[in-house]
């Protein structure tokens, strides 16, 4: 049963091939077993997904069943939930049990999606490892000395076990895509305002987008169907209607007409060859697709980390100023007065990168350092918006590859930030732009999975599940697992 | 970046830092300084700063009430409460 994607096992559902409740039991007893050293999942909640999974079951015997009726996912947690811890991966959030669900949690839950727990995460998702996380970092099930990426390493690891085919996950400035392709699954991140961030723990609010992960195109289509839409209780949300993207992926026959930019910047100094060479195989394959393979300029992506190491921190500078000892969360003890209440709160129970993070953020905001810091880097993020709108011009989906290096071990590059930043260097502009982004699975380097990454128009989610899905039924990357997980 | 500059952000941030952590975060901070200092070499003249992905109008609830917070719930989750208040410790003297 593990190795059913999300679309299989709907299938295997509806047939009766087993109820949910066998699923579930199936998967917490896989995870029982597995996550001790996995360290995917902070909290698994199996007497709730238990109970939810009867309720499936029974709603599916009397024609009540929801579009995801008693399929099991797990949430990242940095989406609230309501009477179940949500940390964000901080000792900060260690004691936090929110009295309210996210939207997203809320929607995949009123669709019948069944959750198992919440998954492990870089804290405050401000990291590229999953080593940041309060509860150490998760491993990548095709080598366990290895990083899962981050910040959404818990879901990618999870669903690349197969202790679960899908998760939700949340990306700033790659945290869904370069996970998805440390841990050889599949991740969207699907276009800023398309999905609610209500219930979602700010990191950087104008970049922060939640999407799906799991192990197909097919698979992703299906939860982003019902994670977006409007939310009234996020203005950012656009009012745009969801389209249909599971029926829209069998809407294109072929990929004749297709035009896929390749930008020369993301084949140059820094890509590991071997990364290289699986995803010039991959565009080999969408040419013997019918599509068209156009050479393309983003002049200035090279710009695109210093400006996103501006503006995240400094959005992230004013989100985290929230987290006071006031409210909720860690509070010190003994304060000798509020000045010291808030800074013992902050120093304790924030890790080192969050308080990195947050410092370079009050400097870019900090006055005389304004317009050299934090004006230059938003006009810098028009730069690279022209740089794709010219782009998109010419061609429908931008690809390459979504992370210079395969996963690297843990603790390699923990003791120098800048090193780790820069493996953000193809996906971070994407989030600047607002765009969607997907990375699917597309061959090895070094042993370890490969992601090919593809960048669509604003909104335009569809053709870009459209041509994930074509390469996924032309190859078999996105079946293959870690042995030691698919028995 | 000097120790009076590491302070003064730390202040800004309300963290206390270590004094035996003073130097290596200083030198990490600087290391992230030097990386977006290259954001100075991007010609930006005439460019209008993005603040934000969406350039539409964004979307506005109408202004009446819809569902009020259960305070209990919310309070329940506090470090320190006392009859519907949050405490802290005394800011104004007798």
């Amino acid at each position: 049963m593990h190795n059913l994607t999300l679309t299989e096992t709907l299938a295997a559902l509806q047939r009766g091939d087993f109820s949910s409740r066998e699923l579930t039991q199936a998967l917490l007893q896989r995870i029982e077993h597995y996550n001790p050293q996995l360290n995917a999942l902070i909290t698994v909640t199996a007497a709730q997904a238990l109970a939810a999974a009867e309720q499936a079951d029974q709603q599916r015997a009397s024609g009540n069943a929801g579009p995801l009726a008693g399929l099991p996912i797990v949430h990242k947690d940095i989406f609230c939930t309501d009477a179940v811890r949500t940390s964000a991966g901080s000792k900060m959030l260690d004691n936090f049990i929110p009295p309210y669900d996210a939207t997203v949690v809320e929607r995949l839950h009123k669709a019948g999606a069944i959750s198992l727990g919440k998954a492990n995460m870089d804290e405050f998702a401000m990291g590229s490892s999953n080593e940041s996380s309060f509860y150490g970092a998760a491993q990548n099930p095709w080598a366990r000395h290895c990083v899962p990426g981050g910040s959404s390493g818990g879901s990618a690891a999870a669903v690349a076990a197969r202790l679960v085919a899908g998760a939700t996950a949340t990306d700033t400035g790659g945290s869904i895509r370069q996970p998805a392709a440390l841990c050889g699954i599949t991740g969207l991140k699907p276009s800023y305002g398309r999905i609610s961030r209500w219930g979602m723990i700010a990191y950087a609010s104008s970049l922060d987008q939640a999407g799906p992960m799991a192990r197909s195109a097919e698979d992703c289509a299906l939860l982003l169907r019902e994670m977006a839409g409007h939310d009234p209780k996020d203005s950012t949300c656009a009012e745009r209607e969801v389209p249909d993207y599971c029926a829209e992926l069998s809407q294109r026959s072929d990929l004749t007409g297709i035009k896929i930019g390749v930008p020369s910047q993301y084949f140059g100094s820094g890509l590991n060859e071997q990364v290289a060479v699986a995803v010039r195989d991959a565009l080999a394959v969408y040419e013997s697709l019918g599509a068209k393979l156009v050479e393309i300029e983003l002049p200035n992506s090279a710009l695109a980390i210093p400006a996103y190491y501006v503006i995240a921190p400094a959005e992230a500078s004013a989100n985290l100023a929230r987290f006071d000892g006031v409210r909720y969360g860690y509070r010190c003890d003994n304060p000798q007065d509020l000045e010291d209440l808030y800074r013992r709160s902050r120093s304790e129970g924030f890790g080192d990168e969050v308080k990195r993070r947050i410092m370079i953020g009050s400097y870019a905001l900090s006055a005389g350092y304004y317009d050299a810091y934090y004006r230059k880097a938003q006009q810098v993020r028009q730069l690279i918006k022209q740089d794709y709108d010219a782009a998109f011009a010419q061609v429908d989906v931008i690809a390459g590859p979504t992370t210079p290096n395969p996963a690297w071990a843990i603790g390699e590059k923990s003791s120098d930030p800048v090193s780790m930043y820069l493996e953000d260097i193809y996906t971070i502009a994407t989030n600047l732009a607002g765009l969607p982004g997907i990375s699917l699975p597309c061959g090895f380097a070094q042993n370890m999975p490969v992601g090919l990454q593809l960048t669509g128009r604003h909104f335009d989610e569809s053709t870009l599940l459209q041509v994930a899905h074509h390469y996924q039924r032309n190859s078999d990357w996105h079946q293959r697992g870690p042995e030691e997980f698919c028995q | 970046m000097d120790l009076a500059q590491l302070q003064k952000l730390a202040t800004l941030s309300r963290l206390n830092i270590a004094p035996d952590q003073c130097d290596a975060l200083a030198a990490e901070l600087d290391n992230v300084l030097q990386l977006v200092d290259q954001l100075q070499a991007a010609d930006t003249a005439g460019i209008e700063p993005m603040a934000h992905p969406l350039a539409i109008s964004q979307p506005l609830r109408s202004d009446r009430a819809e569902a009020e917070a259960d305070r209990s719930a919310f309070q329940a989750i506090a470090p320190a409460v006392d009859a519907g208040l949050y405490l802290v410790p005394k800011v104004i003297e007798e």
